[in-house]
């Protein structure tokens, strides 16, 4: 297994720096710069600041420094901050809400899966399946709207933005709940049909079949041999759904004004603040890669028909 | 039994959910008797160093943490005794003598002096910190030249530091609105051996500005700034006149999105809609009428075009397109938010003046012109293309154009969005035929509006260029009578009206809610409001 993991590791490398050459490259292939502005300014000026910011240099000599230096280098929007200073700040936000979605989402999904599964093509199917789809169908930015509509300016329950209190910084906070709920429900709605699926795969199985007969009572069943190949299906989403999930949202990020990373990853690239974005997609890229890893391993050690190699 | 074990359990799970996400209310109320301001400019500051920044979100907040030599009325905005207790002006016009007042100081207790000044002014203009608002200072004598690195002397400069208190500016012109233009926040000071501590005075975004090093002089402190989310400042006791500032802290929130500012304005988490949905206006004229204000703002929309490509080379077409448009269906049924239609450029009223210069709407005329042009009915029109920056907004408006065009003049003008960048470095590469633009005016005065269509300016970006045009505004900036100099720029004005290199369309209004409780908050056309004036009616806050 180490050798697995070991061998994953070294592959890595070269799917890193690609995605770092293609988006340094692509960046530098849009039109405008970072120094564009509704008022423009004299050449004189624009050659100064390309100066201050190593933009007069050969483009692989930025490349290289980006790639050396990255976290280190100044933000073209924000001067002032780091590309790590930024990232440090707005990803444990991110992470966080990213977690409690996923909380609500499993909790949520699979069980409306698992109720699902039970008796397909019932009412007890028919009505989480087809809340499921409302979910899938429903975007966030209009779920998130219509949650604050309801438990914000109706009712007056939870607050419409922020995140760990508009002013303090809360662990946790009423404000965590819409934003976490709008995300989670749409995971949920995904984790669900997918729960499903894997579920009627597995309950007709012969091992099913052999365990009813032996006499193991329906939770066992349930619990204990379904559930685990049932999951299957689940877990190879959630690698990626997680890398995503904790990343950041934008929508999520922009409705209800959290100050996470999922904002910066769209508005780096439309500022052409060449180095954060570079920063955002390489700290993203690794953490899909690493979560993938993750995933593999644990699918390995969930099913017993598969075995490490590459 | 299995579902209701399952129903069991997750009756639990949501509960321990729920309970554990404790209240995020209780920090509200615990400070009850405190006046805090909570508000939105909306984006986030890019920085707060006065020398570095160009937006107006990052004005709101240094004029909260700064101030310069006058500062301003709250009501009209006219210049009154900042840092400077009193000014002479020399019987030219041309030289300014400020007083500083003795108690002014810095929030680390030094005295503001007039070195400050002088050394933040030298900053500013160095050209390796590459400020893109240093021309906000070239009204100063040798301040252009050593900017751009023809002067490499700083003494040949016009500022001179006479003695601690007294500082001496000196003008190219007498410049009648120098004294609003020190309100612009690239005249304010920084305090230079801060900003020498960290990196040095020409590295942008150095330490500087971070809450645990930043030192101003403005009626408040910089307490903290968390990224993405507000910056805090809170009442400055060692500014000069802190007894008249109303305000414990103020709390600038980056919000963007106009309708997350609603929602946290509707739900009570903030005192203001820094900019309203027009789709909101109507609604809020109804029920909301006390918090609803639409005001004249400084700017303008218009279209530029280009004059070195056909078919906007031609001034009969330009002038055609120009009356072919219905601008006030447009402000009516479009825009929505009481823009003014305008057949001018410069908005009325900025410093005393009032463009004289007007097109007239007239279809029959622009008919006339076309067929004049070649193109009887718009028969054999070349293409034509109008470029505008991804908006929702700039779209309808286009849509609008594109079909009085169609109906007016008989000719096909095709749509292109593009996104910001793109479209600004279109512009700047004067790749495009007709393209969207606004412009917000940096002081009230005519100067501003006008000098941008001389030959030399980076902000023309028409191709168009006259020579009389040019000689009227370098006239205006020697003119010392202000009557004579108002009327170079009508004159200037007529020219462009008749030249037509833009197309006028509306001069913008500022479209906010504002909580009640806010009180010594006047509208005017820079959307300038002093700080210090602002108040907190607690009482109407609680309701």
């Amino acid at each position: 297994m180490l050798k697995f993991i070991f061998r994953r590791i070294l592959e890595t490398v070269p799917v890193l720096l690609c995605v770092a050459a293609m988006t340094f490259f692509m960046c530098r292939l849009a039109p405008g710069g970072p120094f564009d502005d509704d008022k423009q300014v004299t050449p004189e000026v624009r050659e100064q600041l390309n100066k201050q910011f190593n933009l007069d240099k050969p483009l692989y000599a930025q490349f290289y420094q980006y790639l050396v230096n990255l976290p280190n280098l100044q933000s073209f929007k924000y001067p002032s901050r780091t590309v790590g200073d930024i990232i440090s700040q707005k990803f444990p936000v991110s992470a966080k809400l990213g977690f409690l979605a996923m909380c609500i989402a499993l909790s949520i999904g699979i069980m409306f899966g698992v109720i699902a599964s039970l008796r397909p093509n019932s009412y007890i199917d028919y009505i989480p399946s087809s809340l499921a789809m409302i979910g899938i169908c429903l975007p966030t930015f209009v779920m998130g709207p219509i949650l604050i509509y309801i438990f914000s300016l109706k009712l007056k329950w939870l607050p419409a933005t922020g995140w760990g209190g508009f002013d303090g910084d809360i662990f946790f906070a009423s404000d965590m709940i819409l934003p976490s709920l709008t995300l989670g429900l749409f995971y949920a709605a995904y984790i669900s049909r997918l729960t499903r699926g894997g579920m009627l795969d597995i309950l007709t199985q012969d091992y099913i079949r052999t365990a009813k007969a032996k006499g193991a009572s329906a939770p066992r069943i349930l619990l204990k041999h379904a559930l685990r190949g049932g999951l299957l299906p689940v877990i190879s989403f959630m690698g990626p759904a997680v890398a995503g999930l904790i990343a950041g949202s934008f929508v999520i990020e922009t409705i209800f004004n959290i100050p996470g990373l999922g904002q910066d990853f769209v508005k780096s690239a439309f500022n052409r603040d060449y180095t954060l974005v570079l920063g955002v997609v390489m700290f993203y890229a690794t953490l899909i890669v690493t979560l993938n890893l993750i995933v593999d391993i644990l699918q390995v050690s969930l099913n017993p028909k598969l075995k490490f190699q590459s | 039994m299995i579902y209701r074990m399952i129903a069991r359990a997750s009756i639990c799970l949501m509960s321990l959910i729920l309970v554990g996400c404790g209240s995020g209310e209780k920090s509200e109320t615990s400070n009850e008797a405190l006046k805090i301001l909570k508000i939105t400019v909306g984006a986030e500051p890019e920085d707060i160093d006065p020398h570095v920044v160009t937006g107006v979100p990052e004005h709101h907040i240094i004029a909260a943490l700064t101030e310069g030599l006058v500062a301003e009325d709250p009501v009209d905005l006219h210049p009154v005794p900042g840092v400077a207790e009193k000014w002479e002006v020399s019987e030219d016009g041309k030289v300014y003598t400020f007083q500083i007042r003795e108690n002014a100081k810095w929030s680390n207790g030094d005295p503001v002096t007039s070195t400050d000044f002088a050394e933040s002014y030298k900053r500013i203009l160095t050209p390796a910190l590459a400020s893109k608002y240093a021309y906000m200072l070239f009204v100063m004598e040798g301040a252009e030249d050593y900017s751009t690195g023809k002067l490499k002397d700083f003494s040949k400069v016009g500022v001179k530091v006479i003695n601690k208190q007294t500082l001496q500016i000196k003008l190219n012109a007498p410049t009648p609105y120098f004294l609003s233009l020190l309100n612009h926040y690239t005249w304010f000071p920084v305090h230079i051996s801060t900003v020498k501590k960290y990196d040095g005075l020409t590295k942008r975004g150095s330490g500087w500005t971070k809450p645990e090093n930043f030192v101003g002089n403005g009626a408040f402190n910089l307490k903290s700034w968390t990224l993405g989310r507000k910056l805090v400042v809170e009442k400055s006791p060692t500014y000069w006149d802190a007894k008249s500032t109303k305000l414990d802290e103020i709390h600038f929130f980056a919000i963007e999105l106009e309708t997350t500012q609603e929602n946290a304005f509707r739900a009570g988490q903030l005192h203001n809609i820094y900019n309203l949905h027009i789709d909101k206006v109507a609604t809020y004229k109804k029920e909301h009428a006390d918090e609803l204000r639409i005001k004249p703002h400084l700017a303008s929309y218009f279209y530029r075009f280009n004059v070195n490509k056909k078919p906007c080379d031609d001034v009969r077409i330009r002038q055609a397109l120009t009356m072919a448009i219905d601008r006030e269906s447009i402000v009516k049924n479009v825009t929505k938010g009481e823009q003014m239609a305008s057949t001018f450029f410069t908005p009325p009223g900025v410093g005393g003046y009032t463009a004289r210069a007007r097109f007239k709407e007239d279809v029959g005329e622009a008919q006339k012109l076309l067929a004049q042009a070649g193109y009887p009915n718009g028969e054999g029109f070349p293409s034509l293309e109008l470029l505008y920056n991804t908006t929702e907004g700039h779209r309808i408006i286009a849509e609008a154009i594109q079909q009085m065009w169609k109906k007016n003049l008989n000719i096909n003008v095709t749509l292109q969005n593009q996104e910001w960048k793109v479209y600004l470095d279109r512009q700047r590469q004067m790749d495009y035929q007709i393209s969207r633009a606004g412009w917000t005016g940096d002081y009230p005065d005519p100067n501003t509006f006008l000098d941008m269509w001389t030959s030399w300016s980076q902000q023309n970006q028409t191709g168009w260029s006259d020579t009389k045009y040019d000689a009227l505004i370098r006239k205006a900036a020697i003119t010392k009578d202000p009557d004579a100099r108002l009327e170079v720029f009508q004159e200037a004005e007529e020219i462009l009206m008749d030249q037509l290199p833009i197309i006028p369309i509306y001069i913008y209004t500022r479209v906010y809610a504002l909580h009640p409780a806010v009180k010594n908050w006047h509208a005017n056309v820079l959307d300038h409001h002093p700080w210090k004036h602002i108040d907190l009616d607690l009482n109407l806050l609680k309701k």
